[in-house]
């Protein structure tokens, strides 16, 4: 960019040369050995570089390609012009949590996929740029607390404070009304939190966001089981007008089969919570050990597995493996996280499925028995059905394995909620159009509700759920859904 | 925060605890367990309930001296405040008229055992408590159990003070004199936990033991505690702790027990090492 043409009108066909730009980030071989984020975000000028590629459309598909409908075009004009808060603003208006989103949404099946560009060139930088100007309102302090309206007297009690409980908090707030968090972890933030891991997501950046709820005044209990310390009715004697349930989909699921109780097999809940929540890479100098051998393998293909598979790199694996039933075009990650595990030399291992662990004298996993797979037919995720191929099987010699197939959600609070109904997954059931449950002023949203799914859901739900409970508490009745948009902002 | 109002050394590395916990306490019920952290850097480690004072709202635990945790914890001192106490978790203990009920604890096993002993009593039932210890001195909670219990028979290892054996010596015994045994429930070291249920197992005698596994975060979020249980793979934090001891793979359990020992040991020395360092610091700035 040189500066004659800085401020130059640019015309449809100069913007389309524009490549996409690079986002820098630290090398694989250095990352590999330390916690901090991959990607140092970009630069002001690359920001306003890559800005320029957006070629403003009439009517920008991006928009309807992302769950909470952030105005793309909007924003990233505001980026070009160099109003880098002007645009942050501008995408809380629709998503509270922009510099997380900016990281972890999978852009390629949501608002990049279906920008203009995608077809023919590379579609316009939307996440970068998301995260570009949420870092930027951050690090600048510019961060705005709204001007409160007066209390409203209401009470409002959100029960998990993952990306769900933050937005409808954060919202809430904004209303007037009192809310409460209570979480039972001794941090807030959920999967942000005790999930994802510091090199993809800063935890000081979850941090920042709950502080921004406090000065909202929103309280946050941690440590706080509900449904053990205090049931959902019990919380409405406490006073409370509306209760939001945004507990996840945390009960680890295992593949069941023989061995799987040996030493050194791990649920990826337990891996990633040991070394993010309990900060375990640091031990002796922070008190949780976490083992990790040799040869590693990591069950699954989300992205659960890849931060699971990258973790064990970074605390000194030698081999980690991806063992996966499917092959490459079927696994639900991130293709930025992929492409980052490949980098950093992960070794992945397709159309693989493990039979039994096979252990030592002292119980401590050795080995793992596999067998190759091919693709059958569809099932019913539309996915082509991984079957056995007889007498295909080998054994892997590993000493630590991650099972990261999945997590089902806690029953806990449906167990300890008369009335609140759940479908055949214990995922409870909620009207789409106002998150509310079975249990007049009990709402739900996020994971709980959908079964696991991703951060910008979650926060939808969040926002549905927060306009319903606004009229709940204020008896505002609902509007009648409309038919054809049944559930605008949540796909 | 969750101040010590009082501290006292019952034994050799075993300090009682207790805890401001007011809401926690109305809540608890005998069998049931607390996960505390000491401080920011801490682990998140699980303590059975050894007593609830509903009237102070004072939650009783006791911790024995094991490893780094453990250790700092019983140097905290009292108007210090541990960061969390998370609970109350786990199921209470199943708590009906049996009959005749045998509470049998051992070390650090006998304290929840007291609250549970309580309970039983409270429902009508004859309780016998049989408590053990390597030695006399080693022995704690003589004076709750006693008074919790209709019967209190005591063991030790090596004779210095009542019945000269184990537990199980004492329990043998009232199987081999008939007594009538509606349900036996055993907490403590997984040797003395298997030992009773083999030998209840011959005579079919209901036998509960409350299981203490490797633990992070107590809510059924991590699998870490996964005890085999009839085959079953079960959750101790959630399904348990107390399970059916005949059906229980302690075999396994004492070997996942183990999974960080190496760590464990580096952890432990280092904090004993710079223990004896800040001794002598302060020892030389006197
Ligand atoms: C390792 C990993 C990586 C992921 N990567 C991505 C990604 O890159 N992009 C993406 O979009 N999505 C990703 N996801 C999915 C995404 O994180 C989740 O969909 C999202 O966090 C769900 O949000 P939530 O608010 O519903 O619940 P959660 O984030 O799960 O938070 C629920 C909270 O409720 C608390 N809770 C549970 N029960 C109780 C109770 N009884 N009382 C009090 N508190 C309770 C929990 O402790 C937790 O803190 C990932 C998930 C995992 C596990
Ligand atoms: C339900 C339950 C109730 C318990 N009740 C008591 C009690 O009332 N009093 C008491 O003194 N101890 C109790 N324990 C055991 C106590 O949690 C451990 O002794 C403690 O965690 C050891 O930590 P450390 O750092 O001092 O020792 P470490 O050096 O870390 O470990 C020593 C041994 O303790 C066990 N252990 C280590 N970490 C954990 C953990 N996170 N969870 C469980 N066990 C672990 C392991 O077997 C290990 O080999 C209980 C455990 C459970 C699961
Ligand atoms: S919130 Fe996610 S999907 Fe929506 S615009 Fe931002 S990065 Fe794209
Ligand atoms: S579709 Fe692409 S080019 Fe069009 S407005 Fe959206 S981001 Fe810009
Ligand atoms: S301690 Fe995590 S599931 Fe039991």
């Amino acid at each position: 960019m040189t500066d004659e043409n800085k401020n130059k009108p640019i015309n449809k066909k100069e913007r389309m040369k524009i490549p996409r730009q690079k986002m820098p980030e630290q090398l694989p071989q250095d990352r590999v050995r330390n916690f901090k984020e991959v990607p140092y975000g970009l630069t002001p000028q690359l920001a306003m570089e890559e800005a320029k590629r957006c070629l403003e459309c009439p009517k920008p598909p991006c928009i309807a390609g992302c769950p909470v409908e952030v105005n793309i075009p909007a924003f990233i004009k505001l980026v070009a012009e160099g109003d880098f808060i002007g645009a942050a603003r501008k995408i809380k208006e629709t998503n509270a949590l922009p510099a997380i989103c900016g990281r972890v949404c999978p852009q390629e099946e949501q608002c990049e996929q279906v920008c203009v560009l995608t077809k023919k060139h590379k579609s316009v930088g939307i996440g970068n740029l998301e995260r570009f100007v949420a870092d930027y309102e951050r690090e600048h302090g510019k961060v705005e607390i709204p001007k409160l309206p007066p209390s409203t007297g209401k009470k409002i009690a959100v029960v998990g404070s993952g990306p769900a409980g933050l937005t409808v908090a954060a919202d809430l707030a904004q209303m007037g009304h009192k809310v409460t968090i209570y979480e039972a972890l001794h941090k807030p933030g959920g999967v942000l939190i005790y999930g994802i891991p510091e090199f993809r997501l800063p935890k000081a950046i979850v941090q920042s966001e709950v502080n921004y709820l406090m000065q909202l005044g929103v309280e946050v209990k941690t440590s706080y089981v509900v449904g053990k310390l205090d049931t959902v009715d019990e919380l409405f004697e406490m006073g409370f007008d509306a209760i939001f349930i945004g507990t996840g989909a945390g009960l680890p699921n295992f593949m069941k089969i023989e061995g799987e109780n040996f030493n050194g097999i791990y649920s990826a809940n337990e891996f990633l919570t040991r070394s993010n929540l309990m900060a375990a890479y640091d031990f002796p100098n922070m008190d949780t050990p976490i083992f990790v051998g040799e040869n590693v393998a990591v069950l699954g293909g989300g992205n659960t597995a890849m931060d699971s598979v990258r973790t064990s790199l970074r605390l000194g694996a030698k081999n980690a493996y991806i063992v996966y039933r499917r092959s490459r075009t079927e696994m639900p990650a991130r293709i930025e996280e992929i492409h980052h595990a490949e980098q950093e030399g992960v070794q992945f291992m397709f159309l693989t499925n493990p039979i039994k662990y096979i252990g030592d004298e002292n119980g401590w996993v050795k080995a793992m028995e596999c067998i190759k797979m091919e693709l059958g037919e569809p099932d019913a995720s539309g996915r082509r059905r991984p079957v056995e191929i007889k007498g295909s099987n080998f054994v892997l010699p590993v000493d630590t394995v991650v099972v990261a197939v999945g997590n089902s959600s806690n029953p806990l609070i449906p167990q300890t909620t008369p009335g609140l109904k759940t479908n055949k997954w214990g995922n409870i059931e909620v009207d789409p159009n106002t998150q509310m449950s079975s249990r007049p002023g009990v709402f739900a949203g996020g994971d709980i509700v959908t079964g696991g799914a991703t951060v910008i859901l979650a926060a939808g739900a969040g926002k549905v759920a927060a306009r319903a409970i606004h009229k709940y508490v204020m008896g505002i009745p609902f509007d009648e859904p409309k038919k054809e948009e049944a559930k605008p902002a949540v796909r | 925060m969750f101040k010590i109002i009082d501290k006292k050394e019952l034994c050799e590395n075993v300090h009682q605890f207790r805890i401001e916990a007011s809401h926690l306490v109305q809540k608890a019920k005998a069998g049931q367990f607390v996960i505390l952290r000491k401080d920011d850097k801490g682990e998140r480690v699980p303590m059975s309930i050894g007593g609830l004072d509903k009237n102070k709202g004072l939650l009783t635990v006791v911790i024995q001296e094991v490893g780094k945790t453990s250790a700092s914890m019983n140097r905290m001192k009292i108007g210090e405040s541990f960061a969390d106490v998370v609970g109350p978790l786990g199921i209470p203990s199943h708590i009906e008229k049996f009959g005749h009920c045998i509470c049998i604890g051992g070390g650090v096993g006998i304290p929840p055992i007291f609250p549970i002993a309580q309970a039983l009593k409270m429902a009508g039932n004859r309780v016998t408590t049989i408590i053990g210890a390597r030695n006399k001195s080693l022995l704690i909670f003589e004076e709750e159990l006693s008074s919790a219990s209709d019967r209190l028979l005591i063991t030790t290892d090596d004779g210095s003070y009542g019945t000269h054996g184990f537990v199980t010596t004492v329990l043998q015994k009232l199987i081999t004199d008939g007594e009538k045994i509606d349900m036996v429930i055993a907490i403590g070291p997984v040797p003395m936990m298997k030992a009773v249920v083999n030998t209840t197992r011959e005579p079919k005698v209901k036998t509960l033991v409350s299981l203490n596994p490797i633990m992070v975060d107590g809510t059924g979020m991590c699998g870490a505690c996964r005890v085999t249980v009839g085959g079953k793979t079960k959750f101790a934090c959630v399904d348990g702790p107390d399970f059916d001891g005949h059906e229980v793979d302690f075999d396994e359990m004492t070997k996942r027990m183990k999974m960080y020992a190496k760590y464990e040991k580096v952890a432990y020395e280092k904090f004993l090492h710079n223990d004896c360092h800040l001794a002598k610091q302060i020892e030389e700035m006197r």
